[in-house]
């Protein structure tokens, strides 16, 4: 009989606090807090939060348990799905996805799911060492381009699988968005996405970085060449979006990937690294994502005073809800049905403010969401001398104009099937490379789907 | 990996290094950079490759000592490695996809100027390699800060050295060197010019005034140099162009130098910082 308690909180840092360092927000479960939560399951006969998940956990199993205590078990349980727990738990968008089916959230709160699950991969980190796994391999090469989710699940279930996998990343270290795009106080690195990557080395996964596709190498060159018989493509999607508008060449106006891979990746926000970043003293931000708020929250915590400027309102903010929050505890503004129409500079050429239209929410559009309608005769100036545009990403074209025989769809996707298999034979490919920007989880599944495709193509040669 | 196999300096400030990176040298063309870090807190340093060998594995760079990265590059001898080095990056020059038609009707002439002498090297090479005609007016502020002399010597038909003092050669900048060659009858058909940023605008305003078309080679910010930061966005025939990937060649008629350099000075007070309160890693920790 589940226990008809109150969601347990998570334990976080105190946002006064927080705001001045990039350590990680919230300090997640301890034993007793995840076995107190997970007496909350009501382990549904037809758990609707398994099939809400993009990976299909067998949430219920594991939650019993750690339930039961059985915290290796837990593990056991999430690993036949996921190989990325501490990851996941940390930042998937568990309201649309495990929590917002859970038949508690109707009439109260969910279960906790994505915070047991990052409990969960945490115990497994520091309870379970990682050992390199001794195996055979079948003496099939299978080349992996890009180390993100996509391609890190690709290659930990080919290498189980008993292939021998050599992952190539064009950055000088392994992780794609989890080094370059999360910030430390949401994900950390040196712990959990360096397990994570060490896990899959250790399962015989080579991984050379510091190789561009479609430059260092070719899809071609890595076939004919090297003697790799399939090549999954999981490079994201990396291309920065800029609104068009004027005034985007100004100093001061920054891609949001820009900013936050010189803040993660190169560690600006440490002295002792080289790197320069500049969020300067007042900084906007513009869009409603979860790069948004990485990348406000990150401006924020270098000292700028900092504004999310979105054309939508709150309830439509794309971002997951959590990192909302967040930014709202830590004093990032919200200025809402906001559209940048100019950004404005001072006779040097720097930033000094943005010219904004105040906007309505019209009837809906295709995808559901009410568009956004700019009211005439609404323009006003916020002053601000950092700029940063968080409006999406698209595919790399690199990969698709250097290799024969890859269809790309109009939006720079390259075309592959459900299964991952695309327009040419023994290239496969998954992740925002084929979808443009989504989810860690949705690109894990990707490039799990993408494996066994991978697999059942080896075998049929 | 990216070991130094030789150092040598050509100026007190500018060094030539040339260093392992075997898949980088087996798949660079003229045209191309790559990005060095010299360690685990280093800087992304973009940079011009100055030659590559695929037989030998290696690749050259010509690394001009002013901030507290490239003096870090500068800092490491014989021996020992550099933490990443990765590329070729940006595409070839338009040259390399030209037919030998094409080509044998062709007379280019190079303005090198400072350490973007260095990159003109691979490219002058090619083009004699492959017939087409070529000179290079190599520009320095005096006779000392000459670098390339005998390389480009042997890689192109003429070189006309010009410095600004008149202490060896021409009197006066490459622009007014490549002015001074139209007017006495030299045909160039393609001008392509490579140094700072100033240079590279002026010898276009040149270029227009003598008809010439130009490619420049654009040097600006980069972080991860594969298209993800958008940070080395240029302005070119009224278009943002991403100088890593669609670049760092482009034509210079079409690019608005004084947005380029402004963009380029951007980081300018944070590297003023850097660069005085940097603690020399010499010697340490490797």
């Amino acid at each position: 009989m589940a226990n008809k308690i109150a969601r347990v909180p998570a334990r976080e840092q105190d946002p006064k606090v927080r705001a001045t360092n990039f350590e990680e927000v919230c300090y997640g479960y301890n034993a007793e807090e995840a076995m107190l939560e997970a007496s909350r399951c009501l382990h549904c006969k037809n758990p609707r939060c398994t099939a809400a998940c993009p990976v299909n956990i067998n949430i219920p199993d594991f939650i019993a348990g750690v339930l039961e205590g059985d915290f290796g078990k837990a593990a056991d349980i999430i690993a036949q799905d996921s190989s990325l727990p501490s990851v996941c738990g940390r930042v998937c968008p568990q309201e649309n996805q495990c929590e917002g089916s859970c038949i508690l959230g109707i009439k109260g709160e969910s279960v906790a799911i994505g915070k047991l699950e990052r409990f969960v991969g945490d115990w497994s980190r520091e309870n379970r060492p990682v050992q390199a796994v001794e195996r055979q391999t079948n003496g099939h090469r299978v080349a992996i381009l890009g180390s993100g989710p996509a391609g890190l699940a690709c290659a930990n279930d080919l290498a189980k699988l008993g292939y021998d996998v050599t992952i190539f990343e064009a950055l000088h270290k392994a992780g794609g968005v989890l080094a370059y795009g999360i910030p430390e106080f949401r994900l950390p690195k040196d712990t959990v996405v360096q397990n994570e990557i060490d896990k899959i080395i250790a399962q015989g996964v080579k991984i050379e970085t510091n190789v561009i596709a479609g430059r260092t190498v070719t899809i071609d060159s890595l076939l004919d060449e090297e003697g790799f018989e399939a090549v999954f493509v999981g490079t994201g999607a990396g291309l920065p979006k800029f609104m068009g508008i004027p005034g985007e060449s100004l100093n001061g106006v920054f891609s949001a990937n820009e900013f936050l891979t010189r803040n993660n990746l190169m560690k600006a926000f440490r002295e002792d690294y080289l790197t320069p970043i500049r969020a300067g003293r007042k900084a906007i931000v513009v869009g409603g994502g979860n790069v948004a708020m990485d990348a406000a929250r990150t401006a924020l915590r270098l000292g700028a005073e900092t504004t999310i400027v979105y054309r939508r309102t709150e309830v439509e903010l794309p971002a997951r809800k959590e990192e909302v929050h967040h930014a709202h505890e830590e004093g990032v503004q919200f200025a809402m049905l906001t559209n940048p129409v100019e950004i404005l500079g001072d006779e040097k050429g720097w930033v000094r403010a943005v010219k904004c239209i105040r906007m309505e929410l019209g009837e809906p559009d295709a995808s559901g969401r009410r568009s956004p309608v700019e009211i005439p005769g609404s323009e006003f100036e916020i002053e601000t001398d950092t700029v940063i545009m968080s409006l999406g990403t698209s595919p790399n074209p690199l990969i698709a104009k250097t290799t024969e025989g890859l269809e790309t769809t109009r939006r720079g996707g390259l075309v592959a099937d459900e299964s991952g298999a695309t327009t040419r034979p023994g290239v496969f490919a998954g992740g925002d490379a084929v979808t443009g920007a989504a989810t860690v989880i949705l690109a894990m599944g990707a490039g799990r789907k993408a494996a066994a495709a991978i697999d059942a193509y080896i075998k049929s040669l | 990996m990216y070991k130094i196999i030789s150092k040598e300096m050509l100026t007190p400030n500018i060094c030539k290094m040339e260093v392992e990176a075997p898949r980088l040298a087996a798949a660079a063309k003229p045209g191309q950079f790559l990005i060095v870090r010299a360690d685990e807190k280093g800087e992304r340093i973009p940079l011009t490759i100055s030659d590559y060998d695929a037989a030998k594995g290696t690749v050259t760079i010509v690394t001009q000592a002013i901030g507290a990265s490239s003096k870090d590059i500068v800092s490491y001898e014989v021996g020992e490695s550099f933490q990443d080095v990765v590329g070729p990056l940006g595409i070839p020059s338009d040259f390399c996809e030209k037919t030998p038609e094409e080509l044998a009707s062709e007379h280019y002439v190079f303005i090198a100027g400072g350490v973007g002498t260095a990159p003109v090297y691979p490219q002058a090479k090619w083009l004699k390699e492959h017939g087409v005609k070529v000179d290079v007016i190599l520009g320095a502020r005096n006779k000392d800060l000459i670098i390339y002399r005998e390389a480009l010597e042997a890689a192109c038909d003429h070189l006309y050295i010009c410095t600004d003092d008149g202490s060896e050669g021409f009197k006066g900048v490459g622009t007014a060197m490549l002015e001074k060659l139209v007017n006495e009858g030299e045909k160039f058909t393609q001008v392509v010019a490579i140094g700072p940023m100033i240079m590279m605008k002026f010898a276009t305003i040149m270029a227009a005034k003598l008809g010439l078309p130009i490619t420049v080679s654009l040097n600006t910010l980069m972080v991860d140099g594969t298209g993800m930061c958008g940070a080395c966005r240029v302005t070119v025939g009224g278009k943002t162009r991403f100088a890593c990937v669609e670049g760092p060649e482009f034509d210079g008629h079409q690019v608005d130098f004084d947005e380029a350099m402004r963009r380029q000075a951007q980081y300018k007070p944070e590297e003023a910082d850097a660069n005085e309160h940097h603690v020399c890693k010499i010697g340490r920790g490797r």
